[in-house]
This record gives C-alpha cells, sequence and structure tokens, in this order.
C-alpha cells in the first residue's frame, strides 16, 4: 500500500469509522436506563479505603 | 526479606555497566556509563544490606477467612517523597533558568549554561515531578477502585527505582551535554530502551491490577490513566526511533527526516502534554476531588463522553506547533482544527470538576485542599481556552515562538498538573503514614496562596512580554525595513523576565512549604493551630 492510498483511506473510511464509533460510545452512556448504571459506578470510590 | 534475584540481576547490571565504560568510544559514554555504575553498585550494597541470609521461616498459611484485601502501598509511599523531592529540584532549576535569562552572566560553562540546565527543568518537572505523581496516585487509585493489591508482586517496586534511574541517567545526560535534541525526549537511545523496559512493567503492573479487580466496572479514573500509560508507550518508542553510530557510544540518528521527523516530534511532544500531562491528571482529578470532596462526581456520563472526545481528538492536535513551517497546509489546518474541537471535551471535563462541588461550595471556605483542587481545574480551564486560540493560524503568527507560548505553558502546567498534584499528596500523605491528619491545614493554605500568587505573576508578565516581543518582531517601517534588531526585542523583556523569575520563586516557596509541612506529618506531628476559616459561632439555646 502507497502512501496516496493509505491517505484516501485514512480520510474516508477510517475518518468514518472513528467518527461512528464516538457516536455509539455517546448513545451508550446516554442510553436509556444508563443513569442508575452510572450513579453506581460514581460511588466506587467511596466503598473502601 | 530475600533479595537473592534482585542482587544478581543489579550487580550483573552493575558490571555491564563498568564493561561499558571500559569499551566506550566516546568520553561522554564513559563519563554516563559511570554513573550507572555507581549507581547500581549502590544499590547493590543497599540490596545486601536489607537481604536476610538466615533461613527462611516456615511461611504461616494464610488463613482462607482473610477476605480483606491488604493494599501494596510501599511503592505509593517512597512515590510521594520522590515527588515532592522531584518538584522542589525541578522548580529549583526552573528558578535558576529563568534568572539566567535575566542574568545571563548566571550561565555557568561548560555544565550549567542554559542551553543544559533547560532540559534538566523540562524534564525533571514534567517526567520526574509530574511522572512520580503519576505513578503513586495511579497505584493508590488502581488497587482501591479495583479493591485488588497490585499485580506483579515486587515489579511494582522496579518499576519505581527504574523509574528513577532513567531520571538520573536523563538529568545528568544533559548535565554532561548528551542530547538527541528531541524537544522534551532528549535522552539518548541507550536511556530510551531503559524507559521503554520501565514503562512496559509499568503497564503490566496496571493492567494486570485492572484484571484481577474484584469491582466488576472499570471506574474512569483507571480509564484515564491506561490511556495515558498506553499511549505514552506509543509516542516514545515512535519518537525515539533511531540508529545509534556505535552500541558504546552515544550518539544516534533519528530513523526520520526533514518535515516528517519535525512533525513526528510534535505529534510526540503535543501528546505528551495531551496524555502525560492531561490524561493522566484527569485521572487524578476523577478520583481525589470526589474524595476530598466526600460527593461523587457531578456526571458520570459526562466523564465517559469527557475520556473518549478527549482521546480522539488530542492525537491530532500537534501540528499546530509547524504553522507557517514547511509541513504541507491541510495538515497544519487539520491540528488546528483539532486543537479548536478540543475546546469542548476540555471544558465538559472542567464543568464536570468543578460541579462536583455542587451543593458543597462551603467546603472552600474550610478547607484549602479543596481550594487547591478548584484552582488547578480553572487553571485546566484557562490553559485549554487559551491553546486553542493560540492554534489559530492568524494567532499563532503573531505568539509563535515568543514568550506567550511559555506563559501559556506554565498556567497549565503549574497552575493545573502542579496543583492538582500537590493537592493528591496532600490527601494521600497521612493516610499512607497512618496519621489522623496533616501537621498544618493552615501552611496547606498559606501554600494554595503563594502558588496561586506566583502563576498569575508569571503568566501575567509572560503575555505582555510575550505579545510585546511578537509585535516588535513584525514591526516594519514605511520603507519595509524591520523596525528592531533582534537583540532590542530581548532588551526590552528584561524587566519581564524579572518578574518571571519572581513569580517561580512564589511558586518554589510554596512548594518548600509544602514540603516541610509533609516531613512533620511522616513524623507524626500535629500543630496547634485554629481551624482554617474560623470556628463555627457556639449555639445558644434559645431563651
Amino acid at each position: 500500500m502507497d502512501y496516496e492510498s493509505m491517505r484516501h483511506f485514512a480520510d474516508s473510511w477510517a475518518l468514518l469509522a472513528l467518527f461512528l464509533f464516538f457516536i455509539g460510545v455517546v448513545i451508550f452512556a446516554f442510553r436509556p436506563g444508563s443513569k442508575k448504571h452510572a450513579d453506581r459506578a460514581s460511588q466506587i470510590p467511596f466503598k473502601e479505603d | 526479606m530475600k533479595y537473592t534475584v534482585e542482587i544478581v540481576g543489579v550487580s550483573l547490571a552493575a558490571f555491564l555497566a563498568l564493561v561499558g565504560a571500559a569499551l566506550s568510544q566516546d568520553s561522554l559514554f564513559q563519563a554516563h556509563m559511570w554513573v550507572l555504575f555507581f549507581a547500581l553498585a549502590g544499590g547493590a550494597v543497599l540490596l545486601l544490606r536489607r537481604h536476610s541470609f538466615l533461613p527462611a521461616p516456615a511461611t504461616p498459611a494464610r488463613s482462607s477467612v482473610h477476605a480483606e484485601v491488604e493494599y501494596m502501598d510501599g511503592p505509593i509511599r517512597y512515590g510521594v517523597i520522590a515527588t515532592m523531592f522531584w518538584a522542589v529540584v525541578g522548580l529549583v532549576v526552573g528558578v535558576l533558568i529563568a534568572a539566567q535569562l535575566a542574568w545571563p552572566q548566571l550561565n555557568l560553562e561548560p555544565w550549567f549554561t542554559f542551553g543544559r540546565v533547560r532540559p534538566v527543568h523540562t524534564s525533571a518537572v514534567v517526567f520526574a515531578f509530574g511522572g512520580n505523581a503519576l505513578l503513586a496516585t495511579s497505584f493508590w487509585v488502581v488497587q482501591r477502585t479495583s479493591h485488588a493489591r497490585l499485580w506483579g508482586g515486587n515489579l511494582a517496586w522496579f518499576v519505581f527505582w527504574g523509574y528513577q534511574l532513567f531520571i538520573l541517567l536523563a538529568a545528568s545526560g544533559y548535565v554532561l551535554g548528551i542530547t538527541q535534541s528531541r524537544e522534551y525526549a532528549e535522552p539518548e537511545w541507550y536511556v530510551d530502551i531503559l524507559l521503554t523496559v520501565v514503562w512496559v512493567a509499568y503497564l503490566a503492573v496496571f493492567l494486570g491490577t485492572i484484571l484481577r479487580r474484584k469491582e466488576p466496572h472499570i471506574y474512569v479514573a483507571n480509564w484515564f490513566y491506561l490511556a495515558f500509560i498506553v499511549t505514552v508507550a506509543m509516542l516514545h518508542v515512535v519518537n525515539n526511533m533511531s540508529m545509534p553510530v556505535s552500541f558504546l557510544g552515544t550518539k544516534s540518528y533519528s530513523a526520520f527526516s526533514g518535515v516528517q521527523d519535525a512533525l513526528t516530534q510534535w505529534w510526540y511532544g503535543h501528546n505528551a502534554v495531551g496524555f502525560f500531562l492531561t490524561a493522566g491528571f484527569l485521572g487524578i482529578m476523577y478520583y481525589f476531588v470526589p474524595k476530598q470532596a466526600n460527593r461523587p462526581i457531578y456526571s458520570y456520563r459526562l466523564s465517559i463522553i469527557h475520556f473518549w472526545a478527549l482521546i480522539f481528538l488530542y492525537i491530532w492536535a500537534g501540528p499546530h506547533h509547524l504553522h507557517y513551517t514547511a509541513l504541507p497546509d491541510w495538515a497544519q489546518t487539520l491540528g488546528m482544527v483539532f486543537s479548536i474541537m478540543l475546546w469542548m471535551p476540555s471544558w465538559g471535563g472542567m464543568i464536570n470538576g468543578l460541579m462536583t462541588l455542587s451543593g458543597a461550595w462551603d467546603k472552600l471556605r474550610t478547607d484549602p485542599i479543596i481550594q487547591m483542587m478548584v484552582i488547578a481545574i480553572a487553571f485546566y480551564g484557562m490553559a485549554t481556552f487559551e491553546g486553542p486560540v493560540m492554534s489559530i493560524k492568524a494567532v499563532n503568527s503573531l505568539s509563535h515562538y515568543t514568550d506567550w507560548t511559555v506563559g501559556h505553558v506554565h498556567s497549565g502546567a503549574l497552575g493545573w498538573v502542579g496543583l492538582i498534584s500537590f493537592a493528591a499528596l496532600y490527601y494521600m500523605a497521612p493516610r499512607l503514614w497512618g496519621r489522623a491528619k496533616l501537621y498544618s491545614t493552615r501552611l496547606v493554605s498559606i501554600h494554595v496562596w503563594t502558588a496561586t500568587l506566583g502563576i498569575v505573576i508569571y503568566a501575567a508578565s509572560m503575555w505582555v512580554s510575550g505579545i510585546m516581543q511578537g509585535l516588535m518582531w513584525r514591526e516594519y517601517d514605511d520603507q519595509g525595513f524591520l523596525v528592531y534588531s533582534f537583540a532590542e526585542t530581548v532588551a526590552a523583556m528584561y524587566p519581564y523576565y524579572v518578574m518571571r523569575a519572581f513569580g517561580g520563586f512564589l511558586y518554589l516557596i510554596g512548594a518548600l512549604i509544602m514540603a516541610y509541612n509533609l516531613y512533620m506529618t511522616i513524623r507524626g506531628h500535629v500543630r496547634e493551630e485554629a481551624p482554617v476559616g474560623g470556628s463555627l459561632p457556639a449555639l445558644k439555646p434559645a431563651e
């Protein structure tokens, strides 16, 4: 694979894949019912010392 | 304790250093190998003195009811002391080079000229002070949020001592004049290899502890620490790819050349800021701010978005260090655009940290450690606001190569990285040595305000100096000639150099007060003093 084709892959499909992954993260983080899970996770530092 | 393997290993390494000194191809390599030899030989002697030559006592069978996890806090205690020690060293050297800029007579040849001491300062504060703070806090956080002991037994000690050896070799090399002249990555190839080995061990300890966690969820602070460890490994290896001239000499040549080399260096350089000085210290924020405030993080879901957005965007921002150079225009613009997009995760994280105190703002009045954390987060917000502004090409054409950049870096480094690390140390120290509380809370308050005043003086004088410098450089007369010579701009900056040295000096004083406070805390003293913020008025029963 030469530089040109790698570059074109990077600024098209790779960019799209990373962007979709990020959108997926946002949707996953704010999915219905995630609040309960997040509140539990935020209590982890207080469980034990 | 038995240290058979350790003693053999360190002695063998010391012998190899001696062989290296004997067969060296240049005098600098020889001097460096002597430094390495004495450090390792000293280490071997220390291990021998601590080694027990008696037959090992029969190990008592561990009872199966021993459910309570025993944390490994030894390397963290050493890490706290090392962090404090290197903070003072790095700041003293910083004040020295600030004074050298104002009064050039202070350049003591050949070892203590600005060119050699400046990397000692940057490496001492970033890698020695910041690095030890990250080692200590990451070992603290990963154990307590995973409810598991550090993985790998004595491997954590290897990480700690190996890292100190790296710092020793880096700093002694700079003073001797050994450098590969890559910014924030000045150590030559053999020191880079040592750091790579130590770093892989660090990753193994951290990841091993996460893998055997008893808590199903990996707390967000550990995500930031892990991103820091993994990314720094990648950056370090790629940036330092080079070919040594001789395996017994200092000199090596980079695998890259020209603009590719420049881009590799700033891809490394900016992500050292992004993943070493930001992601790692956000790990500190996400654990220690909730603990000190005794409230959970404002929004855990926001912290997840913060994490992914930060690591997706930061890695592309490096080209903004190469505006108006031979780097292709599209790459410069890419760096600028990603730097501006970084506003969002940075401010999301800042808001998340600050809002953790919502409903508990009264703590600001009585708890100087909370004050320190809030000021640190505020400086994080300010520095990450200023950075994207400076990455805009039009602004950069004024700010680049001037003192403005130096001021920006220091409001981030002294304000954000320094203060959040100090706050974490204040939190950990009494708990690590089993003290009820710090020696003095009032001294923490004095530290907060001395340090803050120092940063404000530093940053403000550098803004004025930098903008003046940039404007003087680009001023043309009506004939099209430059108005000022370079030496004239240097002379004009003299008063600001003096002010900057004073600001840095104040910050150093704050760190010395802290060192005294921690020393007295560790010794178990408690100062008799009125609580900060005054005592509550005594309540009277209604008549």
